[in-house]
């Protein structure tokens, strides 16, 4: 069984943290397609359309009928743990700092025999299950689970290792005002996280979260993503002490270019939606950096909450739609800055919320517990792209089919 | 009757090992010229005349052994490189033997070295292959140890082999390596030794593993009347197989790829082997030397810890067993240790083995084995070579 982790003590500030280390970096462009499913928490291998068979490690043709048709599909991940040793030393750095460090080698069910990570409470030659996860050195990797949940399951080393599990975690919601911000803490504080900090602009003027926020135990600390000296300020004061970052901000009116009648409300949502993500960035990303190996409370993940049609615009929030594509395109800046120091850039993306700004809207639309549950467990299972709800589902299916065609029916859809 | 070929009228001489140094500043260039020059020089030949040249390194880069001809003034008609690690000897041996009866050339040299700086071993794992690159050393990066730490895991529980056989077959190199004034390990090693040390992958503790360093193999390749005509002991070749990526479809490696040439290996050389006077396996972890007894049909598969157990073998037991202390106590010269066994197996019955000198060996099998590009090793070889004696 996990021996369940216990709260660090308080951090000796003359001591001096982990440097940051990577575990191997480097693939090839196949085993990239690992990586790809491994950031949406999928199991997938190549299969061979010709012939069927299911490969691994990934390949450029197939082992057994030489086709270059090698698409990746989801895979049955349950296989039986062959063998296993516990690496006592390494000449790698990373893996040097961890020993003890259990791995194995597994005989799929679908075929195929993949060296793996291995939990710590799977039995011996018994049976399991694969989970693709990104390691921190942002690669898709596979680890061996039991078949069937166990205690503390989620504090095991290894699997911690991977995921940005809120548990014993401290958390910055940058916005205490956005309308789902006392659901999402409540939701990491039943995940374990042990302080919430809440960030609040223009804090003379009435907060209608205050109270629940602060009923939760929260911290409400004055931060205003428009004003770098805000953001510095705050920085400075828990930069150091801040373990995952959950951007809530954001400005959101309706409307395209023409009903704009001019640029002004536009500057706003890019103060706040662009130019705010930057901010935050520039002023927690490199403390965060530094404290990505830091123990048990260790630095580990920044989360953006962004509308799914940053990645293909939905006319009627024409302009809003626009500024979240130039976070989304920064999003991915941040995440090849963090990628050497191992902190984990997870956007979650979503259709239309549950709130006043999207009220002419019909359903489906993500209530604030969908979103919460959204981020705690992209978070627990250590995502990149999290798709929160149906409409975001849906999107994604789309987009993948035919971006083209997409962007055509949101025009439609937009000018109907 | 094997169909092939015999390799009647080539035989190979000049054995030459260049004392092994765990750090060497070194480089692989300099490794590979000192064992050139050395077995050249015993069969009284110039550079200049050199015509074939076989060379096995990992650690040449960015050169090739095409460079490696202008670098070392070679002007070679045939020119061979052997990127098969643990293989890399019997493979080297038995292409040169096959030039030489073609008459492409006339006089191969097979080298193999390399060099071994601080921080090398983990720069070449980095970069060993793609397969592991991907799908190997992500996962804990224990090398090849935790490669043969899982093979070992297996095979102790298919076939109830214990730490203390494989045990065995460490301590009696460690005893023969004693003899050998060039092994790198001085000290005597004893069972409970081996027993009690510092775990690396479990099952794998300090003992099994090898130690990397730097070094260099070499021997020459020729017609027979040329070696008589040079007054060079020889060795004639009874017998090679060389297999890759033998049983893909085994989930873990419980066999290498002799057992599918076994049959021809040892109609090829015309006995069996009961008529071997010594064997020399490649000994990466003691595990694969087990599996080579088996595969190589000394005992059933499976029962390598009970032949180990019934045998003594050391140089001077009943079955002599990496003569020189094989890479286990001599340590391992990257390519240079897929030489060790055929160089060592050429003194011997070439009678020229000095202090490890085994009485009456005149027939040795060499086995190589290597390259762990993922999961198992893929290339594997074997040979039988022949001579008068000491």
């Amino acid at each position: 069984m996990t021996d369940p982790l216990i709260p660090p003590p308080k951090k000796d500030p003359l001591k001096r943290s982990l440097s940051p280390t990577q575990p191997p970096a480097v693939r090839s462009r196949a085993a990239l397609g690992l990586t790809a499913a491994a950031a949406e928490g999928r199991f997938a291998l190549q299969t061979c359309v010709d012939c069927g068979t299911v490969q691994y490690p990934p390949r450029d043709a197939c082992c057994s009928c030489l086709s270059t048709d090698l698409p990746w599909r989801d895979t049955d991940p349950s296989g039986t743990l062959l063998a296993e040793t516990t690496v006592r030393t390494s000449v790698n750095p990373y893996f040097r700092e961890r020993t003890p460090w259990r791995m194995g080698s597994v005989h799929l069910d679908a075929g195929p025999v993949v060296i793996c990570h291995v939990h710590g409470d799977v039995t011996p030659r018994a049976r399991v299950r694969l989970r693709l996860m990104l390691d921190r050195a942002g690669q898709g990797v596979m680890i061996a689970l039991p078949p069937e949940r166990t205690d503390h399951m989620s504090d095991d080393p290894e699997l911690r290792a991977m995921s940005s599990d809120p548990r014993l975690r401290r958390i910055l919601i940058t916005d205490a005002r956005h309308p789902f911000a006392p659901t999402l803490a409540r939701a990491l504080l039943d995940a374990g996280a042990t302080a919430i900090f809440a960030g609040e602009p223009e804090t003379w003027l009435p907060n209608p979260n205050r109270a629940a926020l602060a009923d939760l135990g929260a911290d409400l600390l004055p931060l205003d993503v428009t004003d770098t000296k805000s953001v510095e300020r705050l920085a400075g004061e828990i930069g150091g002490k801040t373990d995952i970052l959950i951007n809530t901000a954001r400005f959101l009116r309706p409307g395209g270019v023409l009903a704009r009648g001019g640029t002004a409300v536009a500057r706003d949502e890019m103060e706040v939606n662009y130019l705010g993500l930057m901010r935050l960035a520039q002023a927690f990303g490199p403390a965060m950096c530094s404290r990505t190996a830091d123990g048990t409370n260790s630095a580990v993940a920044w989360v953006n909450l962004l509308s799914v049609h940053a990645i293909v615009n939905e006319p009627a929030y024409g302009c809003y739609n626009a500024s979240q594509a130039a976070a989304y395109g920064l999003s991915q800046s941040l995440r090849a800055e963090f990628r050497t120091a191992g902190l984990r850039v997870m956007n979650v993306f979503s259709g239309p919320m549950e709130e006043d700004w999207y009220q002419p809207l019909p359903p489906p639309k993500v209530t604030a517990q969908a979103l919460a549950r959204s981020v705690v467990s992209g978070l627990q299972d250590g995502l990149e792209d999290v798709w929160c709800g149906d409409v975001a589902h849906d999107f994604r299916d789309r987009f993948r089919q035919n971006p083209k065609v997409l962007e055509i029916e949101l025009a439609q859809e937009g000018g109907a | 009757m094997s169909r092939r070929q015999s390799y009647d009228g080539v035989v190979l001489a000049a054995p030459v090992t260049v004392p092994y140094v765990r750090y060497s500043t070194e480089t692989a260039h300099w490794w590979i010229a000192r064992a050139l020059r050395e077995t050249l020089r015993t069969a009284d030949l110039a550079p200049q005349d050199l015509d074939g040249f076989s060379v096995a390194s990992f650690t040449l880069f960015p050169d090739t052994p095409v460079g490696l001809t202008q670098h070392l003034g070679l002007s070679p008609r045939w020119l061979d490189s052997i990127p098969m690690g643990g293989a890399s000897g019997v493979v080297a041996l038995r292409r040169a033997a096959r030039a030489v009866q073609a008459g492409d050339a006339d006089i191969v040299a097979c080298v193999a070295g390399d060099a071994n700086h601080i921080d090398s071993f983990r720069r070449l794992l980095s970069s060993f292959s793609r397969f592991a690159m991907d799908a190997g050393y992500p996962y804990g990066f224990g090398g090849p140890n935790a490669n043969f730490a899982l093979l070992t895991d297996r095979y102790m529980q298919e076939y109830g082999a214990t730490r203390e056989d494989f045990g065995r077959i460490c301590v009696a190199q460690r005893a023969n390596a004693l003899r050998n004034p060039n092994a790198l390990m001085k000290k005597p090693l004893t069972l409970d030794q081996y027993l009690a040390a510092r775990p690396i992958a479990d099952p794998i503790a300090l003992f099994d593993c090898v130690m990397p360093c730097a070094g260099s193999e070499a021997f020459l390749v020729m017609r027979e009347d040329e070696a008589v005509r040079r007054s060079l002991p020889f060795a004639r070749i009874r017998s090679t197989i060389e297999r890759h990526n033998a049983h893909g479809g085994d989930p873990i490696q419980l066999r290498g790829g002799w057992t599918v040439d076994i049959d021809e290996f040892w109609d090829m050389a015309a006995c069996g082997p009961d008529d071997i006077d010594l064997l020399q396996t490649y000994d990466d972890y003691p595990v694969i030397s087990a599996m080579q007894i088996e595969d190589l049909g000394f005992c059933e598969k499976g029962a390598a810890r009970d032949f180990i157990r019934a045998h003594d073998l050391t140089i001077d037991g009943d079955f002599p067993h990496n003569t020189s202390g094989g890479q286990l106590s001599a340590g391992q010269a990257g390519a240079a240790g897929g030489f060790i066994g055929l160089v060592e197996a050429l003194r011997q019955v070439t009678g020229t083995a000095g202090p490890t000198q085994v009485p009456m060996a005149r027939r040795a099998a060499v086995a190589g084995f290597g390259m762990i590009n993922y999961d198992r090793g893929l290339c594997s070889a074997a040979a039988i070579i022949e001579g008068e004696g000491p």
